[in-house]
């Protein structure tokens, strides 16, 4: 019987072939801890007595939520983190490296792998076809000790999306408008597996963007078969080698189709407080000020991420009463856009440029929100409180519209600043 | 085991962020200090006056959002016998079996605010002893009941140096 891309990954596992429902104990290839989770990981494998990586080569402990440290007790925390890591030969990465997601996308994973992190944006890593999903510290730090953990194989929605995107609308609006199609629970336990023209003709950040939020519809994990493009960006971080090409067989059985036609979206926005509440541009109809804009991020802080924001500001002046915070994901995307030129642009368009992590997107530090105050962002999640206020209020959206805020000051549309910019220009 | 208390009524989609908010980050490592704000968020009387036994009831997809195992630890450490709601999110539901922590999908429609229940786990029966009627709930996966029957992930890693699930 015909296999779903989890099926197979889960099944060269396993050993043998395996179908959804069932559940089965796998080895893992890749675990992953940050600092609001790693730290509880590591004392529970102190109450087993077993303070040791099964593969330490492929244990990464990340230092990217509160990093640099903002707090006493997390400095604390972060050095918990480093004698583990010492202790057990794991891999570190510190403060000013980025995001975990990046990270582990740019130079750990590979098609195939089964990843377990404790953050729930674990499932970022189903853009290069591994069955990479989220659990929390007691199952990862045992994941890390045993090198291996428990799984439910997941029933799969596939995710069909074709034709192009009208400009001014990006792979993050396309997330948006499937999460507010099938809801924050629309895909809990279940797998996403995007495919299409659309997605075939992706970059490996759009699909990295798709993949880290298919936890926002409840699912396990968001996967895409391994081609060409996962190939190019393998080989643009020089691990070439470890491609490898895995598809989902033509006849297998999916729980749900679901399918889109990419040039109908239109530029989407999450309204507060959850994810799934999106309208998109032309349902607005009164002015939302915005008092800060955040670029950055696991779901929308890489290169072609900051590109596409640089186009937009070019040449023009910055909201005088916006606040931007731009957060490049990690250190190769910082050194990357610091040799365009882009950082230099974006400091002199009045931008606030942060080390590569998370930033202010978990409420910890770096961009905590006031009383009754409106940040738009390019982030995940839009919860209650999560930028550090329950009387603050976000907005999710792609890169372009949060560039446009930064510069009228209030939500926009992208597409008639790209028009309107292009007829200039012409001019 | 019969689990007996009185009824804290949330709504949907009660985030890990109001659990366990992210401006309480530094406290993830004091977890009794930081049980004392236990979804403080969606209702700041709750950690002050919740009692031994009491259950936590939500509607659809209970705990949603971030993997911080913290949420359910601290729900279970400020004394909530079992959380009980008509959907829960992944990992959540994942984690709360971890820490020992039992969760219940059940039509919680009908249950108030303040109801007195009364939780067979192993007939798998709520009875609402204000309303006078009895609820089912969805067993758990087998795997998960030997988890939660032993305590948690981490006993029972200690007492069989392995996963024993089947």
């Amino acid at each position: 019987m015909g296999k779903t891309l989890a099926e197979k990954i889960i099944g060269e596992h396993t050993g043998r072939e395996v179908k959804a429902g069932e559940i089965v104990i796998v080895p893992v290839d890749v675990c992953l801890t940050q600092d609001g989770t790693g730290p509880l990981a590591i004392r529970q494998l102190r109450k087993l007595g077993l303070e040791v990586a099964k593969n330490p080569k492929r244990t990464v402990l990340f230092i990217d939520h509160a990093a640099p440290s903002p707090r006493k007790e997390l400095s604390n925390d972060h050095i918990l983190i480093r004698e583990f890591a010492e202790k057990t030969g794991a891999c570190l990465s510190d403060v000013g490296e980025g995001v975990c997601h990046q990270i582990i996308a740019e130079s750990y994973l590979k098609p195939g792998d089964i990843l377990i992190g404790a953050d729930s944006h674990t499932c970022t890593g189903g853009a290069l076809c591994s069955f990479a999903t989220g659990m929390g510290s007691t199952d990862v730090g045992i994941g890390i000790a045993l090198g291996k953990t428990w799984l439910r194989v997941p029933e799969t929605f596939k995710v069909e999306i074709t034709g192009s995107f009208q400009p001014g609308v990006y792979p993050k609006d396309l997330i948006l408008h499937l999460i507010g199609l099938i809801g924050a629970d629309g895909a809990t336990y279940k797998a996403l597996e995007f495919c299409g023209d659309t997605v075939e003709k992706m970059s490996a950040s759009g699909r990295l963007t798709l993949s880290n939020m298919a936890v926002e519809a409840g699912a396990k994990v968001g996967l895409f078969a391994s081609d060409n493009t996962t190939k190019e960006f393998l080989k643009e971080h020089k691990r070439t080698k470890d491609f490898r090409k895995i598809e989902p067989d033509e006849d297998a059985k999916y729980e749900r189709i679901i399918k889109i036609d990419a040039s109908k979206l239109l530029p989407t926005i999450s309204f507060p407080h959850t994810v799934d509440n999106t309208k998109t541009i032309d349902q607005i109809r009164k002015t939302i000020k915005i008092d800060q804009v955040f670029l950055g991020t696991c779901t929308n802080g890489r290169l072609e991420d900051l590109e596409t924001a640089l186009k937009i500001i070019k040449g023009r002046k910055k909201h005088p009463k916006v606040r931007m915070i731009i957060v490049p994901a990690s250190k190769r995307v910082f050194l990357d856009t610091l040799n365009k030129g882009y950082i230099k642009a974006f400091i002199q368009f009045g931008a606030a440029i942060l080390a590569p992590g998370c930033g202010p997107c978990v409420g910890v530090h770096e961009g905590i929100l006031g009383d009754g105050e409106n940040c738009l962002s390019t982030m995940n999640r839009n919860f209650k409180g999560r930028m550090g206020n329950t009387k603050g209020f976000i907005y999710l959206a792609s890169p372009a519209t949060a560039a446009v805020a930064a510069i009228t000051g209030e939500i926009s549309d992208p597409r008639e600043f790209l028009v309107k910019k292009n007829l200039k220009e012409r001019r | 085991m019969i689990l007996r208390g009185k009824v804290w009524k949330f709504g949907d989609n009660i985030s890990t962020d109001l659990i366990a908010p992210g401006r309480l980050f530094h406290l993830r490592s004091n977890l009794p200090e930081l049980a004392k704000h236990v979804l403080e968020d969606a209702d700041p009387t709750f950690a002050q006056k919740v009692q031994k036994g009491d259950f936590v009831v939500g509607r659809k997809n209970f705990g949603l959002g971030s993997s911080r195992e913290h949420a359910p630890t601290i729900i279970k450490l400020a004394g909530v016998s079992a959380v009980l709601a008509k959907s829960f999110a992944r990992i959540f539901y994942r984690n709360a079996i971890n820490v020992g922590l039992p969760v219940l999908i059940c039509d919680t429609d009908r249950i108030n605010q303040g109801d007195e229940l009364e939780c067979d786990l192993e007939k798998g029966r709520i009875n609402d002893l204000t309303k006078n009627i009895t609820l089912d709930f969805t067993p758990l996966p087998k795997a998960m009941i030997k988890i939660l029957n032993d305590g948690g992930l981490v006993e029972h890693i200690k007492k069989y140096g392995d996963f024993k699930i089947d």
